[in-house]
């Protein structure tokens, strides 16, 4: 059967980046779709009814929203396909998606916290988010990735966040080299694989289009 | 090897109760540590030291914690009653709506009862509780899980069983048969469930708790 697959994608979303490499990562082919964040089309009102937002994927007719249960459901529906992106033990299981799910609830607001804000605020955000990379950090250990040897869930989840450092860096005046070398080192490790390199945004062109976006917000 | 499963909770949390929903499904047998939130246990801050919260459930002195996590490792390793649906289709939907639950509705809901009934804040509370109804009526089951219940189903006894209970304990009510007739129904099917029932937190302790909470007692 001919599989109608669509990624429907905000250039800089971090949350679509993940899904970009899951599916580079099978190496599943796809059209692509961009929204303009700033002009949604009422297709994604279409396939994202609740919260009109990207990631979506539309796999022949059918959405899936949520980027990381996107990264589950292509693991599942391409289970034929290495890698896997879970663990096989119900166990190791249950930790990447904890971690991912801590990734998700946490770093995003935190880090919003350092580019949006001033003074106490962004001193609070800063801190919170050196936080949670320093969890995080402690979670990776010695491994190469979170997936042990091989990209996994939890280090598809947090590597799009990577072409943030320079941005939250540059705001919050702080190194993230300084403050968690063995992430950093993964993240350089994590970009030398193909399905992420071909993912990530250039830091500079995040830290222009939020540099502007924070302009506009703040008229 | 016998299984040793712990569970660190509150009865009157619906966040451990939606584990000892899961755990009652597949018939297992757990010992119950109960958790003081104002004097923690060191059992607990060890198991969960990054969100330092219950439910913690230790299965052979593994600890996992979050909710809905917890509720996917229990349909994960025990047979019994299964929770998510095996379709990955259908299992990236209940993973949708149960998020959808814990992210959207759940935090607008109980942000009525501290804003003492607020009419925008009721108003936003309902917005994403219609969504809820409007799901249950495109499906037209009696559960969100189908004939049975599912993930969704436990993610939301909140709404099924506390949001009355608060209702009753703050006298600020908006959750009608009239605006939400199919979830209403729901409710009333899901907390009279054998399984459900056998769990929840006897309801006069709750609502005298949320009096005491929500400053009406």
């Amino acid at each position: 059967m001919v599989e109608e697959l669509v990624f429907v994608n905000f250039w800089s979303s971090p949350f679509g980046c993940r899904v970009k490499i899951a599916l580079e990562e099978k190496g599943i082919p796809y059209d692509y779709k961009e929204e303009d964040l700033f002009n949604k089309t009422s297709f994604l009102s279409e396939i994202n009814p609740v919260y009109n937002k990207v990631p979506v994927l539309v796999h022949n007719g059918k959405s899936i929203c949520e980027s990381l249960n996107i990264i589950e459901y292509i693991d599942e529906a391409w289970s034929d396909r290495s890698p896997s992106f879970l663990p096989s033990d119900p166990y190791q299981r249950s930790q990447a998606r904890f971690w991912a799910d801590f990734i998700d609830k946490e770093l995003y607001e935190a880090s919003k916290k350092i580019y949006r804000c001033k003074g106490e605020e962004q001193e609070s955000g800063k801190k919170e988010l050196l936080r949670i990379l320093k969890l995080v950090e402690g979670e990776l250990g010695n491994k190469p990735f979170f997936g042990g040897d091989n990209l996994g869930f939890v280090d598809i989840s947090l590597i799009p966040f990577y072409s943030r450092f320079y941005t939250w860096e540059t705001f919050g005046k702080f190194s993230i080299e300084e403050e968690c070398p063995n992430l950093m080192a993964w993240a350089k490790r994590c970009s030398q694989k193909e399905s992420v390199a071909k993912s990530l945004v250039d830091p500079i062109k995040i830290y222009d289009f939020i540099f502007y976006l924070n302009k506009y917000l703040t008229k | 090897m016998a299984d040793e499963v712990k569970l660190y909770g509150l009865g009157g949390s619906p966040f451990v109760c939606r584990v000892k929903i899961a755990l009652n499904m597949k018939g297992i047998k757990y010992e119950n540590f109960e958790e003081d939130l104002g004097n923690k246990s060191a059992d607990l801050l060890k198991y969960n030291p990054v969100h330092k919260k219950v439910p913690v459930l230790v299965h052979n002195g593994n600890p996992i914690s979050e909710s809905l996590v917890i509720v996917e490792y229990i349909d994960d390793v025990w047979k019994g009653l299964p929770i998510l649906p095996q379709d990955p289709y259908e299992k990236a939907l209940a993973r949708f709506w149960a998020k959808f639950v814990d992210d959207k509705c759940m935090p607008a809901v109980y942000k009525v009862f501290g804003s003492k009934g607020d009419e925008q804040v009721v108003a936003e509370a309902c917005e994403q509780m219609q969504i809820l109804e409007n799901e249950l009526k495109v499906k037209g089951t009696k559960f969100f899980g189908g004939d049975n219940i599912g993930l969704v189903d436990i993610a939301a006894d909140f709404m099924a069983y506390w949001l009355g209970i608060i209702e009753e304990a703050t006298e600020i009510k908006f959750f009608t048969k009239d605006k939400f007739p199919k979830l209403t129904e729901w409710a009333d099917h899901f907390v009279n469930c054998e399984i459900v029932k056998e769990i929840l937190p006897p309801r006069e302790d709750m609502v005298s708790f949320f009096k005491k909470r929500f400053g009406k007692a």
